[in-house]
């Protein structure tokens, strides 16, 4: 079962404007594929066009307000997360957005002002246990509101499936 | 303290006296509605957990509606997927290309949908189904997933913001007038995590068909869902299609919400959806004509038999401008016959319109009137967002049916108030012998 990560350092790709919807995370025409690595190819193309050539493994994507709007398409987390994305902070989530990286056992985090704080490129950390996401390069931080007891019992499963599974064994045995 | 019709309805499908919003509680599902896009993944998820047998196929309805009839071979390959699955579950209700709609109009219209069920689909607009009295939300694969091998969910019980429809709708003026001004007021995440439940006197002049277009674009405010009483026009519609008993939910009088908002209908006029957000709405007098390449009536917003005999009314004797072109989509097989029957399928080709099948097609950029870069379409459907229907370089503004036909005749966006026959809406009388199904 993989442990929640209590410490996550990466670089940030940052998209302050509010709304980005899932439209642009990952666009219809390549909804006719669910494989991640596939779509990972198409992350974010409506909106950077760019962001798959410069995106690594374990890079931190920092979002305005209602990141995920629109569609409920799962492919929009499972774009980023073949593209090497470890974690969205946005300033907030759309609802089924947010619920679609939980139960994917991805993490979404809601901090007020994340945008403001970080340009894309600098080295970010965020730090789950205490609450904090600090921009090492500009020597800044700011608190996040932390996970629901809820969603940390889904991560620390491994997401909605394997929670469900263990429930369901448990009152079986 | 009271409760709304949402909270009522899922204390009751989690075994609980009463919830507050913010609870999180497992709910029974009454409903999982299945189309190709979002399935596949979840069937695949589950087949790798080692799970091969649904909770119940009974409960379980599935049709092809985004990309069919298939627009490319990797669509082919969804569809496909979907259909061997649902003849292993022994899943019945299957509605087949020839019989298909887009699943938010096609369940409802074909009586699966009851009064106080619990609804979800892998898709955002399950919102729709609201209007009948439900708690119906869109849901990603994995939720999906879940529901469909164990038939519970969990779910945040969401706080419910009231919205009161006041006076009755003026000429020329639509139920997507009224969510459009909504939006526009409270803007796209308004609504965000609540129920959007309606009341107040305006509601019950407002036919089925024009709820569901309230209740679809609930999500366009980052809503929950979007839920309305099963008042008398309700439960005639569902009788009409189902002898299945159902329960009915009412929001305490005294039930708390989180905000309440009043719209005065009747001093509504028609409006647009300016690009690239819904909440971008304007009064049409307020706009210039801008010159329009595409027109699109359809969607599981606006692509019902009212909203096509509205069309029709209009676009009646008319043409389609030059230099522009006009898709009509019907939302459902069922919604293409009648329109077949009621000689509506003629007037839009006699006006140089383009019918199709039931598709969700270019709603969202899919196939059948896909936009190329710098093109503008003025479209029934629910999103405007950039490159939904298309090139990321295109351009589209959200109306009514009527505004649509209207701006399919003047080539640039046009007040249906000048086109409509002045006898009022909408004016093509049904015939044939379905019509006890619309209650018109
Ligand atoms: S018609 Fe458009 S909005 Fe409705 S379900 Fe299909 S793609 Fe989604």
């Amino acid at each position: 079962m993989p442990e929640i990560p209590t410490k996550l350092r990466g670089r940030a790709h940052v998209y302050g404007r509010p709304h980005i919807n899932t439209d642009e995370i990952i666009p219809a025409r390549h909804l006719n594929v669910h494989d991640e690595a596939e779509l990972a190819r198409h992350a974010m193309e409506d909106i950077d066009e760019g962001f798959v050539a410069r995106v690594r493994p374990g890079d931190i994507l920092v979002a305005g307000e209602d990141f995920g709007c629109g569609s409920s398409r799962e492919h929009a987390v499972w774009a980023l997360r073949g593209a090497g994305v470890k974690v969205v902070i946005a300033q907030s989530f759309s609802r089924i957005f947010f619920r679609n990286a939980i139960n994917n056992g991805f993490l979404a985090i809601e901090c007020v002002g994340a945008a403001e704080l970080a340009s894309t490129g600098d080295d970010l950390e965020v730090d789950l246990e205490r609450g904090l996401l600090l921009n090492h390069t500009r020597g800044a931080e700011a608190r996040f509101v932390p996970l629901t007891d809820f969603a940390k019992e889904l991560l620390a499963a491994g997401g909605l499936l394997p929670f469900v599974l263990a429930k369901r064994a448990k009152v079986v045995a | 303290m009271g409760m709304t019709i949402t909270e009522k309805l899922l204390a009751d499908h989690s075994g609980r006296e009463r919830v507050v919003p913010g609870e999180i509680v497992n709910a029974t599902l009454d409903l999982i509605i299945c189309h190709e896009v979002t399935t596949p993944p979840a069937v695949a998820m589950l087949k790798k957990l080692g799970i091969h047998k649904v909770f119940d196929p009974s409960k379980i309805l599935v049709t092809p509606d985004h990309f069919v009839p298939n627009k490319d071979i990797r669509s082919a390959e969804l569809a496909k997927q979907l259909r061997e699955w649902r003849e292993e579950q022994g899943i019945e209700r299957y509605y087949e290309v020839g019989n298909h709609g887009i699943c938010h109009a096609l369940a409802p219209e074909q009586g699966h949908v009851l009064p106080g069920q619990t609804i979800v689909c892998g898709d955002s607009h399950t919102t729709t189904m609201g209007a009948l009295g439900t708690f119906a939300t869109g849901i990603g694969s994995t939720d999906l997933a879940a529901a469909l091998a164990t038939g519970e969910l969990w779910f945040k019980v969401p706080e419910t913001m009231r919205i009161d429809l006041e006076g009755s709708l003026p000429f020329g003026v639509y139920s997507k007038d009224i969510i459009l001004s909504i939006i526009s007021k409270i803007g796209v995440d308004g609504a965000r995590y609540m129920a959007m439940e309606y009341g107040g006197s305006g509601l019950p002049s407002l036919s089925m068909e024009a709820r569901f277009t309230i209740t679809n674009m609930a999500i366009e405010a980052g809503g929950k869902s979007g839920i309305m009483p099963a008042d008398q026009v309700a439960q005639e519609y569902v009788k009409a299609r189902t002898s299945d008993a159902f329960r009915i939910f009412e929001s305490d009088a005294d039930a708390h919400y989180a905000s309440r908002h009043r719209i005065q209908v009747s001093a509504l006029e028609p409006m647009v959806a300016l690009p690239s957000l819904p909440s971008n709405g304007r009064f049409i007098s307020e706009l210039s004509p801008v010159k329009m390449d595409q027109v699109y009536i359809g969607s599981c917003t606006n692509g019902r038999i009212e909203d096509l005999r509205i069309a029709a009314s209009i676009l009646a004797g008319n043409k389609v401008a030059a230099g522009t072109r006009a898709i009509v989509v019907p939302a459902t097989t069922e919604v293409w016959k009648l329109a077949l029957k009621e000689g509506l399928l003629e007037i839009f080709a006699d006006a140089g319109c383009v019918v199709s099948t039931a598709t969700c097609g270019a709603c969202l950029g899919g196939h059948m009137g896909v936009l190329g870069p710098g093109e503008t379409c003025l479209s029934t459907t629910n999103r405007n967002f950039i490159g939904r229907m298309g090139s990321t370089k295109s351009l589209v503004y959200l109306a009514s049916p009527a505004t649509a036909a209207a701006t399919a005749i003047a080539g640039v966006i046009a007040d249906p108030r000048d086109y409509l026959p002045s006898s009022g809406h909408p004016v093509l009388a049904p015939t044939g012998t379905d019509d006890y199904l619309w209650g018109v």
